[in-house]
């Protein structure tokens, strides 16, 4: 089936949906998304977005800005940055006029709470700069803008998931999706296409990701021949539930929790004297598996404590309570009388699709843009996290790029003809199909997958070492070769997940390949990657983006520089 | 530890009509219910339909019928529940099933948007946020631990005799923009839902705050509707 749009969104999250708004008065545009709408990740995101709005103390963006290029291990583009932290007030505000119903202070401004890394003066000391609805912050900011574009009434095709990219003499031209509940093809023609498909946490067998978090956008670029940027900075939040992965959002220690090793010590102080346990999530990850190597996990296990029982039920009812509540769910603890037990969980990716501040995919070290694609949120590498995010930033980008792509491609469109051309686009992808549902393959879908989970798991988390990048890309060329003779067992047309998880899964496998291959390259330790055979920074030598494009003889690496405007590289103290 | 899963399958393309279909589990007292669905599909059947993606109960994805009670399958364990290792899972009530424990729920959105679910406002937006109060703002907060996953309202005994009754999901977005200072819609709001289409269809059954699996008092937010309407009558 043939759809004819200006633009079509891949994505209902934040980016997407903020994108959407800004296209939708005067663009036709439809918002494509493999789950309903409302089931997007961003609606996980639970502490806050930053912000230097000053509202409980004295803040400015210079110190927003300061914070997320040292937060970034100095690999963040400091243009980029700027934009942001500059925009960020800006973007709070028009979020509260369409009605986010932000926390307040008692004198009715929204209110805002400590988050890890934010500072106030350059790193004095940490600083009240996240606004937040309780800690459901994503979910209220999405339906929000969910319900704004019901208001404008922008077209949504739901459980559609993508397959690829339609590119006619080097310009994107739309993509072919796959109807769920269906099982038909559908062609969706337009001037330009805008990825906002969120992370792919679902490579890694911890994670706090959804199970939709599996990166189709990044993967379907990288086939059509945009570079992934900084593919080996993944994020590994420090406060997962112990097992589970659920996040503890890090609010909870900006309200004021307390990280303790099995002797009861707030260890993080011996880390990071200043800002203790709101460390950026790098450095505390680091410091909880340095205390579990050494000895001082709980029970002697691989977990420790976060406690909140000095915090009060009032702070805990009113400003944590959904965490809180997972805490009772799926671990029985009530966090009012008792810690947590936390462990590090696959969180963010830093990397992905190589972008500009606004928005245009660029397939070169000079910035050459890739005509009729765009991205934007999580699955976009702009870069304004660099190797480590900060938390409360990442809403903040979904938004501020999110809108920025819309203009941009607004101005775009409107001076560009939709391309010519008679290709059956969908041929591809329908006998990729055919393919797999007759295939007579003996491998088992589920059991490659988990064992991609374990590889990345055990060699490419949060501490790393040759040897064992090695064995994954070994380990993962093995799973590619045993994708080949995968079996769909379902042969319905008819909610086929099973299908579903074969696409999703070959996704995965290409950018759990990129991630390896980037962290080999990089021979330093930098924000959230951390060699341990090169365990210090090398500004001399990697104070450089990673690109990884996708050519016939296999992923090629080259690189990109970093733009570095006010604030020069330092040692990363905290 | 054994545990039984019967659970309610129906493909449109093959059957004639629904059954019921028995698996056998390895589960652990700590396993979600979608934990013992997903393993049931990588090792067993691949073809079994059901929604998940955040699996922590907060997109609303999974609700469905677990031992006769609609609940979110990520927010129950095999430990929460007393009925030892059997459970039976059926799909949500109310909705056509699309396939197996997957329902249509065009219709429950169809609901939510009518009841204009945005801030309306004609008020010029200063250059900073508006002010609200905080207390004003922690009284229609319950409203947004909403996760729109139907479960209030296929619970609703008053849904199932009165297919045209909004029901407790949309006449609590109703309520959240109804007390909303910032809003300026309040008097149309309250005129659109003053019939037993709308907010007097409930009957003050607690179904919807019974299930909530966010825990939101849903009756009592319903009642707040009412208890306007009431006041506005007084006023005229």
């Amino acid at each position: 089936m043939k759809h004819q749009y200006d633009v079509v969104i891949v994505g209902a999250g934040l980016a997407g949906l903020r994108a959407a708004i800004e296209l939708g008065e005067k663009t036709k545009v439809a918002v494509i998304s493999k789950v309903f709408a409302t089931r997007s990740h961003s609606g996980a995101a639970q502490g806050g977005i930053g912000a230097a709005l000053g509202n409980e103390e004295e803040d400015n963006w210079e110190w927003h800005m300061f914070d997320t290029v040292k937060g970034s291990d100095y690999l963040g583009d400091q243009d980029a940055i700027e934009i942001m932290a500059k925009d960020a007030p800006r973007t709070i505000f028009e979020l509260e006029h369409l009605g986010v119903p932000f926390n307040r202070t008692s004198e009715g401004k929204i209110a805002q709470r400590a988050f890890g890394g934010h500072t106030r003066n350059f790193g004095e000391a940490a600083v009240k700069r996240a606004c937040f609805a309780a800690d459901r912050t994503g979910r209220v900011i999405m339906d929000t803008l969910w319900e704004q574009c019901l208001q404008r009434g922008i077209a949504f095709y739901n459980e559609h998931q993508i397959l690829s990219l339609m590119v006619h003499e080097g310009q994107c031209c739309g993509l072919v999706a796959y109807e769920l509940t269906t099982g038909k093809l559908h062609s969706f023609y337009g001037k330009a296409v805008l990825l906002a498909t969120g992370g792919a946490g679902k490579i890694y067998k911890t994670t706090s990701n959804a199970q939709a978090s599996t990166g189709d956008g990044m993967a379907v670029a990288l086939r059509v021949g945009a570079p992934l940027e900084d593919m080996e900075f993944v994020q590994f939040h420090p406060t997962g539930i112990y097992k589970l992965g659920i996040l503890i959002s890090e609010a909870a220690r900006g309200e004021g929790g307390i990280l303790r090793n099995k002797d009861g010590e707030r260890f993080m102080e011996r880390y990071a004297p200043i800002i203790k346990d709101l460390a950026p999530r790098d450095m505390v990850s680091r410091c909880i598996l340095e205390e579990i190597r050494g000895g001082r996990g709980i029970d002697g296990k691989d977990f420790v404590h976060l406690d909140l029982t000095h915090l009060g039920k009032e702070i805990i009812d009113n400003k944590l309570a959904e965490i809180t509540g997972f805490a009772r769910t799926y671990s029985g603890v009530d966090a009012t009388k008792e810690p947590i037990p936390v462990q590090p969980t696959c969180h963010y990716m830093m990397g992905g699709i190589a972008c500009d501040a606004g928005g245009r995919v660029i397939l070169d070290k000079d910035g050459k843009a890739f005509p009729g694609l765009y991205a934007a949120g999580e699955c976009a590498c702009v870069s304004v996290h660099g190797a480590n995010r900060l938390g409360c930033n990442s809403l903040l980008d979904t938004l501020v790029f999110g809108r920025r792509a819309g203009i941009e491609i607004r101005q775009y469109v409107r001076h560009v003809a939709m391309p010519k051309t008679n290709a059956n686009f969908e041929k591809a992808d329908a006998d990729r199909i055919s393919d797999l549902m007759t295939s007579s393959g003996k491998e088992n879908i589920g059991r490659i997958m988990a064992e991609m989970q374990e590889t990345m798991m055990d060699n490419v988390s949060v501490f790393r070492h040759e040897k064992g990048l090695k064995q994954a890309l070994d380990k993962l060329n093995e799973l590619k070769e045993r994708y080949k003779e995968i079996v769909v067992s379902d042969k319905g047309s008819c909610f086929n997940r099973n299908l579903l998880d074969a696409i999703e899964l070959g996704h995965m496998l290409d950018l759990a390949e990129a991630i390896a291959m980037g962290a080999l390259y990089r021979r330093e330790s930098r924000g959230a990657h951390f060699r341990e055979d090169f365990p210090t920074r090398n500004d001399e030598e990697f104070l450089v983006h990673t690109m990884l494009r996708h050519t016939d003889k296999g992923l090629q690496i080259f690189k990109k520089p970093v733009c570095i405007t006010r604030f020069q590289p330092q040692e990363r103290k905290y | 530890m054994k545990t039984t899963f019967i659970i309610w399958r129906f493909d449109p393309a093959k059957d004639k009509a629904a059954h019921y279909q028995e698996y056998s589990v390895d589960a652990e007292p700590a396993d979600k219910i979608l934990d013992c669905l997903n393993k049931i599909r990588w090792e067993q059947d691949p073809t079994l339909a059901y929604r998940a993606s955040c699996a922590h109960g907060i997109c609303g994805s999974d609700a469905m019928v677990i031992n006769g009670r609609v609940e979110l399958a990520c927010q129950k364990l095999i430990r929460n529940f007393k009925t030892g290792n059997n459970f039976v899972i059926e799909p949500l009530p109310l909705f056509k099933v699309i396939k197996d424990l997957v329902v249509d729920l065009e219709p429950f959105f169809e609901k939510y948007r009518s009841v204009r679910p945005y801030l309306i406002t004609d008020e010029q937006a200063p250059d900073r946020e508006r002010l609200q109060d905080s207390k004003t703002q922690q009284f229609y907060e319950p409203a947004l631990r909403c996760i729109l996953c139907a479960s209030c309202t296929a619970s609703c005994p008053i849904n199932r005799a009165n297919p045209n009754y909004l029901g407790p999901a949309a006449l609590l977005r109703a309520f959240r923009y109804i007390f909303d200072s910032r809003d300026s819609s309040t008097d149309e709001r309250l005129s659109q839902i003053d019939d037993d289409d709308g907010v007097w269809g409930c009957k003050t059954m607690w179904w919807c705050t019974d299930v909530c699996p966010k825990g939101i008092p849903v009756t009592r937010c319903l009642g707040q509707i009412k208890r306007g309407l009431k006041q506005k009558d007084k006023e005229k």
